[in-house]
């Protein structure tokens, strides 16, 4: 029987694939310096949770949690069209901080900095996935489908595009290509996949307040595509596994708690400077970091 | 084919195109020369919709252009080589000419469920990339391949978007004399196929001896228009080039 660390790990390592995968599609594919990824993620959590604590069921509940977050990638994808690199990472980061603030402030709904307790475990089909263990099933099964769709998107001709946007936007235009639609498209499947992995998250936890959704919640995940290189899901997969399991182990070195979390920090910092010196491609990348 | 009507376009103080005026007929070689600065590359970024114009107009076929975005001027079908290398550094060669064939690839669902190019589109793939040569490269990432090897890859390119101007800006510029005969030679065949060129070149040889109409420009202007031979012994032409 695998222990229930184990599991929690499990789980923890599935909804950071799909949230990795899901900003592969928007800066790996795309060149789309996002840094209102997590957002996505918190609106993602808060709507599931928020509708199913309304009584919702859960399935329907983590389909609106997508489509939610898929539609404010839409309509960030409006005025950041013309945006790139610096620009753009600054405007989608102002985006985070706005969403963040709404989740704060907006207490009537969210219940701010109280947070939202008691998010109900799910239930699919009559069956109650209340263990870990099967929530560990249900986890592996939404990454499996998370990551063909993801495939089969950035493999097809119209992920090409995307990547002839990423290397040369004005070129690609004048081949006749619609950038705007295009980025558009992939800022909201990026944003739906942010949004169902937010889901998860708020169901596996069962309570979810603001804090998880700043943006240095997505210090990590921005690592894990640098690190498992750009426009690369293998690479995504085993720079999620090794990212999320190397920290883990600050907890049997003996440090204090107090300790552990900014050392994780310092962790991450110092595997990104790494990556960036002596790799700068990542693991598996094609591409290299501009 | 295409009609430029008193084109102005300014830079600050700058007028880099300064009321252009002239017309290119359908299946001929005309080239638009002129000293550094002369404001060719200017009306290239206009006719393509790079930039946009202060005032004039641009007609293609008999419509007009002028307002156009980047992507409907393109596919009105005019294709664009630019002066400096604009390969997708990242991808294929052959990816890169996958994507200029059609616009299908950018219809998201359609994708989804599983589009490919067609058997026909493929083949014509090939047969470009034999005309070019290139097809011994052609499965290369292009930031992999040589300055030479760059610049026909990206030729292919142009010619694989479906389109009736090809508008190249300094085609053979860098490129050895054997390359330049090969892409001489390639113009030529092209023209024959009832292709029409439009070209910005700054070797007086090669440009000469291909092209049926030359257009000169100096300071945003255009100063002579006419046949090779006529425009070889244009007083104006010598005055702006060689500053006699």
């Amino acid at each position: 029987m695998i222990s229930a660390y184990i599991i929690h790990l499990l789980i923890l390592i599935g909804i950071y694939v799909i949230l990795a995968l899901a900003l592969q599609i928007a800066m790996g594919f795309g060149g789309l310096l996002n840094l209102g990824h997590i957002a996505f993620f918190g609106i993602g959590a808060y709507t599931s949770a928020l509708l199913t604590l309304a009584g919702w069921p859960f399935w329907l509940a983590f389909l609106a949690s997508g489509i939610i977050a898929m539609i404010f990638g839409f309509l960030l994808s409006i005025p950041t069209t013309k945006l790139k690199g610096d620009y753009l990472a600054l405007t989608t980061m102002g985006f985070s901080f706005v969403i963040y603030a709404i989740l704060l402030n907006w207490t009537d709904l969210t219940r701010g900095p109280l947070g939202l307790p008691g998010i109900p475990k799910p239930s699919l089909f009559g069956i109650s996935i209340s263990s870990n263990f099967n929530f560990l099933i249900l986890t592996i099964i939404i990454v499996l489908i998370s990551y063909f769709i993801i495939k089969r998107i950035t493999s097809s001709q119209f992920g090409k595009v995307l990547e002839s946007i990423r290397d040369d936007e004005l070129a690609s235009k004048v081949l006749g290509k619609n950038s705007f639609k295009v980025k558009a498209i992939a800022m909201g499947f990026s944003a739906f996949f942010a949004g169902i992995a937010g889901s998860l998250y708020a169901h596996y936890i069962t309570f979810i307040d603001p804090s998880s959704f700043m943006i240095m919640q997505l210090v990590p995940v921005l690592l894990i595509v640098i690190v498992g290189g750009l426009a690369s899901l293998p690479g995504t997969i085993l720079a999620t596994i090794i990212l999320i399991l190397i920290p883990e182990a600050l907890r049997f070195v003996g440090f204090p708690s107090s300790i552990v979390g900014p050392m994780r920090q310092i962790f991450y910092a110092v595997i990104l400077l790494l990556i960036l010196i002596y790799k700068p491609k990542g693991f598996f990348g094609r591409v290299e970091m501009e | 084919m295409l009609q430029i009507q008193n084109l102005k376009k300014q830079f600050g103080g700058i007028k880099a195109v300064n009321g252009a005026s002239f017309e290119i007929k359908k299946n001929s070689i005309t080239a638009l020369i002129g000293p550094n600065g002369s404001g060719k590359t200017t009306v290239f970024n206009l006719i393509s919709s790079i930039l946009k114009e202060d005032s004039g107009k641009i007609f293609f076929n008999g419509e007009d252009i002028t307002h156009k975005s980047i992507e409907e001027t393109s596919n009105v079908g005019i294709s664009r080589l630019f002066q400096q290398s604009r390969l997708f550094k990242n991808l294929t060669v052959k990816e890169n000419l996958m994507l200029a064939i059609c616009n299908e690839d950018t219809k998201f669902w359609k994708n989804l469920i599983g589009y490919k190019i067609s058997a026909e589109e493929e083949k014509k793939i090939n047969e470009i990339a034999k005309l070019v040569g290139i097809s011994e490269f052609i499965n290369k990432q292009c930031k992999d391949l040589s300055f030479g090897q760059k610049r026909l890859a990206e030729i292919a390119r142009a010619i694989i978007k479906p389109h009736s101007l090809l508008m190249l800006d300094e085609p053979v510029a860098g490129v050895n004399p054997k390359l330049r005969k090969e892409i001489s030679d390639l113009l030529l065949r092209l023209k024959e196929n009832g292709d029409t060129v439009l070209l910005i070149e700054h070797d007086m040889n090669f440009t000469l001896k291909i092209s049926d109409k030359v257009v000169v420009m100096d300071e945003g202007e255009v100063i002579a228009q006419g046949t090779p031979s006529e425009i070889k012994n244009n007083k104006k032409v010598l005055e702006a080039y060689l500053g006699d």
